[in-house]
């Protein structure tokens, strides 16, 4: 029988470390989307900045390290740029509007990385230090994608350190839940959104460089992407975190295993499963119910 | 504002004759000049496969450029017009339309995808208009989408799949797995390797099918490696491979498994870059490091060289050239601008452009010509366009195509 | 000046299919015009569910593409007329509204959008693995309609100008339904539940009738759309039914105005006429798309028709 229980153990493997970078993708779209009611189609577009930028500082640092902290800081930094002067005009005016302006934000993302960095793209590789594959014991394992489930576990954790233990964090909640009544209380609701919509593109420019060594960097590569990070936050919940990183492992895991026994259908499995969530229970897994009903 | 503007009438009358006005000065890089032989050029300049696609466009605009220095066809000069299809079916039609109804050409070559080239074909053989294809399809020269207007200047599947299959299979071993891009240009690879595997005892031990446009491949690789194969085919194409080829590269599969592929992009190898593919092997159209073994080659790179400030010709920028001169070739023996009398002296034609001799098959019009095996190199590079080594040319031979019978044609 | 702007507004359906007669006039090749013709229907199908109704779906080219894939599929492997293979497409179309819709319309706000996106994009699997009848990747080839017999006149299709006409013939009649649609009591009642669900359930309303009502509707009229694509270009490309295409009617209704009986006519002659200069002037032609259209949804969300449109009514009634 070819499906040994070490081969189903490695795909098991394989579906969390697919279910990491999906995760990190997830989270930065539902940090906006619960905080700002925003649902960022340039998401996909922002993840390829990440990559390409990483590459970029890579190439320019010699260090994997500092292009790991440097980049989610200037994706970041887009980011903030694109809601102080393109997504905070439109408040107020209905879901729609921010959702059609990050459409057309994302076509000019990838032009503008076509126009900086050409149009095939950039090599990228693995770094030295992470190279190589580890025995688990039930096979061989790329080091890399084991240090990204770690990267990701690192992340989650910040991230939740932040929300729930400090102080910005609370009140970056309580913005979420009720902006008036925080604007009453004397908080610069504004600002709150601002740095939200920066860290979720920073996570997303984060999750860009550290999938860059992993697969090709081309200005393409955040289409498909976008639509298997809708697939995730909605499952997950739109606007909920652990939802996000539950979904994301889940995801992957299907993703994983349809590829071992059904491998052309492992894409359609995974929109039947948002279309079913949807249809089932369209808050997803941990979403508030109501939220936009 | 009120009394001008405010007319709808009027408004939409200012706008449409600014538009009208406005409309031949915009389309100046599109219109041809009155009295000469207009082939239409459709391309994806942008899009996935941009950088092959302006090599096309560069080595085409060399082929043309050259014939007209030659005095053209009794004066008569050859223009080039080219056209963005966005590497989508739905464009490359329309943008045919265009070129056959506004900009009347004689005759269209172009395309870069097997959807793309079965799309502009289905325009032009309505039109009895003559079309030469220059990127691969198994399907443009069966019956069912084929015409006497169809010619097909680039290799199939089904040929450059046999080529390679036939070199690696004998040399690394009989215990194959594929992975599979699930599309037909992916499927025809796999019934080509598996034909040519056929004769040679080989075994299938798996065939995975993936996604078209797969990113992330980490999915099938568990089980490659668990089965343990003499030999991987990647069965894609383009980004798919790149992707794919680092991979498995990461996963260490290139320790038990020598990895082929079909076809060999010089921009995928670029892309990639050494690390991902050292070791891989695969076919191509054209190899411009061919030069020391066949001498038209040698002609066609130096042209290019003086032309475009010593940059070589990639493979598909070659097909570039050679659907070109083809058609105008034929149009001098035709001694006609005429679609259907240039086919009939196309399917006469024996040429050797830039790779040895090759000849249009007359029951499907596919070009017979030669397959490169080539493996990609990561040492003792001369420079930044010597990326592979050149293992073998299999000769261009009609037997390793598939039937007339067998694509639906009744030979008589 | 007023009563000449009065007249347009109340013969509507009149006065954009004079405009349309002439259009072939006003543009560069008849092929770009035929396929404004199409995309406007398809983006006057959307905008009845999305401007009218306020249902923003991401899924419609699912629409477009089974209306597309049914006339080619009927011609094709059927050897039907292209007339018969026309109305399967459209019902066809509208029979994958009704089960679409019936799913979909259970969920709201960005909900609807997402699983309207989920479920295209299964359809859109599904023709994608059905390779025998669809062509797969390939898409599908060979419709052929090289004649057309009227009432004795036999019209070559061929011809650009003759092709133009006949799509005309169809459109006009979309058109015009889909007008007396909008000033029927019915259409009131779609604005009703745009602008207040519970109020328009609460006037006794049934308000998921109502939205699955204009889903069909809206699904046939893209269907139309789709097959008559199918005929113009002779092949069905298999991104016809993927969601990039769905963002087209969506950036089209809201180039041209959202909410308005010809903005999203206006929408698809900008937004295809654009894309096609600009393919021409630079190859950067998706940074100048998108900053257009971002440039709209800043300062212009009414559309360039919706705004004009506006407008007008002011300077009319000051």
């Amino acid at each position: 029988m070819e499906f040994t229980p070490s081969l189903l153990a490695l795909q098991l493997v394989t579906g969390i470390a697919l279910g990491a970078i999906y995760a990190l993708l997830a989270i930065g779209l539902s940090l906006i989307f619960g905080m700002l009611t925003v649902v960022n189609f340039a998401h996909g577009a922002f993840f390829m900045v990440g990559a390409f930028v990483g590459v970029y500082f890579l190439g320019v640092t010699g260090n994997f390290w500092f292009s790991l902290v440097l980049t989610p800081l200037v994706v970041g930094a887009i980011g903030l740029v694109t809601e102080r002067f393109l997504v905070r005009p439109l408040y107020g005016r209905g879901i729609d509007y921010p959702l059609l302006l990050t459409f057309g934000l994302g076509w000019v993302l990838i032009e503008a990385m076509r126009v900086l960095f050409g149009i095939e793209g950039v090599p990228s590789s693995t770094p030295a230090a992470l190279r190589g594959s580890v025995d688990l014991g039930f096979g061989y394992f790329p080091k890399y994608r084991l240090f990204l489930i770690f990267a990701t576990a690192l992340v989650v954790l910040g991230l939740w350190l932040f929300l729930e233990k400090t102080r910005y964090g609370l009140i970056v909640r309580a913005g979420s839940r009720d902006g008036e009544i925080c604007k009453v209380l004397g908080v610069d609701v504004a600002r709150v959104w601002l740095m939200v919509f920066g860290i979720g593109t920073a996570i997303a420019g984060l999750s860009g460089v550290l999938a860059a060594p992993t697969r090709a960097v081309n200005p393409e590569m955040g289409i498909p992407v976008l639509a298997e990070s809708f697939v995730v936050t909605v499952v997950g919940g739109m606007g909920s975190l652990p939802g996000a990183v539950v979904a994301g492992l889940l995801v992957g895991v299907v993703f994983a295993m349809t590829s071992l026994f059904a491998p052309a259908y492992a894409e359609l499995s995974i929109f039947v499963l948002m279309a079913v969530v949807l249809l089932v229970r369209p808050q997803g897994f941990f979403g508030k119910a109501g939220l936009l009903g | 504002m009120t009394s001008n503007l405010a007319n709808p009438r009027r408004r939409s009358l200012i706008v449409a004759s600014s538009a009208l006005a406005a409309g031949p000065a915009l389309f100046n890089i599109a219109r041809a000049q009155a009295g000469a032989i207009k082939i239409g050029f459709p391309v994806p300049l942008t899009g996935a496969f941009s950088a092959e696609a302006q090599d096309q466009v560069r080595a085409a605009e060399l082929a043309v450029k050259e014939w007209n220095a030659a005095g053209g066809h009794k004066g008569q000069m050859c223009e080039l017009l080219v056209r963005d299809d966005k590497l989508n079916p739905g464009e490359a039609a329309t943008r045919t339309l265009e070129l056959i109804e506004k900009d009347k050409v004689n005759f269209v070559v172009g395309s870069l995808s097997a959807a793309t080239q079965l799309s502009i074909n289905a325009v032009t053989r309505e039109r009895k208009v003559l079309f030469n294809s220059i990127s691969q399809s198994d399907a443009i020269n069966e019956a069912k989408d084929w015409s006497l207007y169809t010619f097909h200047e680039a290799l199939n599947p089904h040929l450059t799949a046999g080529a390679v299959g036939r070199y690696a299979f004998p040399k690394f071993g009989k215990r194959v797995v594929y992975l599979t891009a699930d599309y037909a240009y992916g499927h025809e690879m796999v019934r080509g390797f598996q034909r040519a595997g056929a004769a040679l005892g080989v075994q299938t031990l798996a065939d995975i099918r993936h996604p078209l446009g797969t990113a992330d491949y980490s999915a099938f690789l568990p089980r490659i490696q668990a089965l343990k194969p003499d030999v991987l085919v990647l069965c894609n194409f383009g980004r798919d491979l790149v992707n794919s080829a680092k991979q498995a590269t990461d996963f260490g599969i290139k320790q038990t498994t020598k990895i082929i592929a079909p076809v060999l992009l010089y921009t995928s190898r670029l892309a990639g870059g050494a690390d991902a593919f050292e070791g891989i092997l695969g076919g191509t159209s054209y190899y411009w490091g061919m030069e020391d073994k066949i001498p038209s080659a040698k002609r066609f790179n130096d042209a290019f060289r003086k032309a475009y400030n010593g940059s070589v010709p990639s493979d598909y920028g070659a097909l570039g050239y050679a659907g070109i001169k083809s058609v105008l070739q034929a149009v001098k023996d035709a001694d006609s601008v005429d679609s259907t009398r240039v086919s009939i002296a196309l399917r006469q034609l024996k040429y050797d452009w830039y790779k040895g001799p090759q000849f249009y098959r007359k029951c499907d019009h596919q070009s017979v010509q030669s397959v490169v095996i080539v493996e990609s190199k990561s040492k003792n590079m001369k420079d930044k366009y010597d990326v592979f080594n050149v293992l073998a040319i299999e000769e261009a031979d009609e037997r390793n195509l598939r039937t007339c019978e067998e694509m639906g044609h009744k030979t008589t | 000046m007023r009563a000449v702007y009065e007249a347009i507004r109340r013969h509507r359906v009149a006065a954009v299919l004079a405009l349309l007669l002439v259009f072939p006039l006003l543009m560069p090749y008849h092929a770009l015009a035929i396929n404004i013709l199409i995309f406007g229907l398809f983006a006057v199908g959307f905008n009845l569910l999305f401007g009218y109704t306020g249902l923003l779906s991401f899924g419609h080219a699912a629409f477009l593409g089974v209306g597309s894939y049914l006339t080619g599929i009927a011609m094709v492997h059927g050897g039907w007329s292209w007339w018969w293979a026309l109305a399967l497409g459209v019902a066809s179309a509208a029979l994958a509204g009704l089960v679409i819709g019936y799913l979909a319309i259970r969920t709201r706000g960005i909900y609807f959008s997402m699983v309207t996106l989920a479920l295209a994009q299964i359809v859109y699997y599904v023709f994608y693995k059905a390779e025998r009848w669809t062509g797969g990747e390939n898409g599908l080839r060979g419709i052929q309609v090289p004649a057309v017999e009227v009432m004795g006149l036999r019209l070559d299709f061929l011809d650009p100008v003759t092709k133009y006409y006949v799509i005309f013939v169809f459109v006009a009649a979309a058109l015009w339904f889909v007008s007396r649609l909008l000033a029927s009591p019915f259409g009131a009642v779609i604005e009703a539940v745009r602008e207040n669900e519970k109020r328009a359930a609460a006037c006794g309303y049934d308000v998921a009738r109502t939205k699955l009502l204009v889903f069909v509707v809206s699904a046939a009229l893209c269907g139309l759309a789709g097959a008559l694509r199918a005929l113009h270009l002779s092949v069905v490309p298999i991104d016809s039914l993927h969601y990039l295409q769905s963002g087209q009617a969506v950036m089209m209704c809201l180039l041209g105005g959202m909410g308005t009986f010809f903005g999203p006519f206006v929408g698809a002659a900008v937004f295809l006429t654009l894309e096609d200069v600009v393919t021409t002037v630079t190859k950067h032609w998706m940074a100048v798309v998108g900053g257009v259209f971002m440039f709209f949804v800043l300062f212009f969300p009414a559309g360039i028709w919706g705004t004009f449109i506006k407008r007008m009514e002011r300077a009319v009634r000051a």
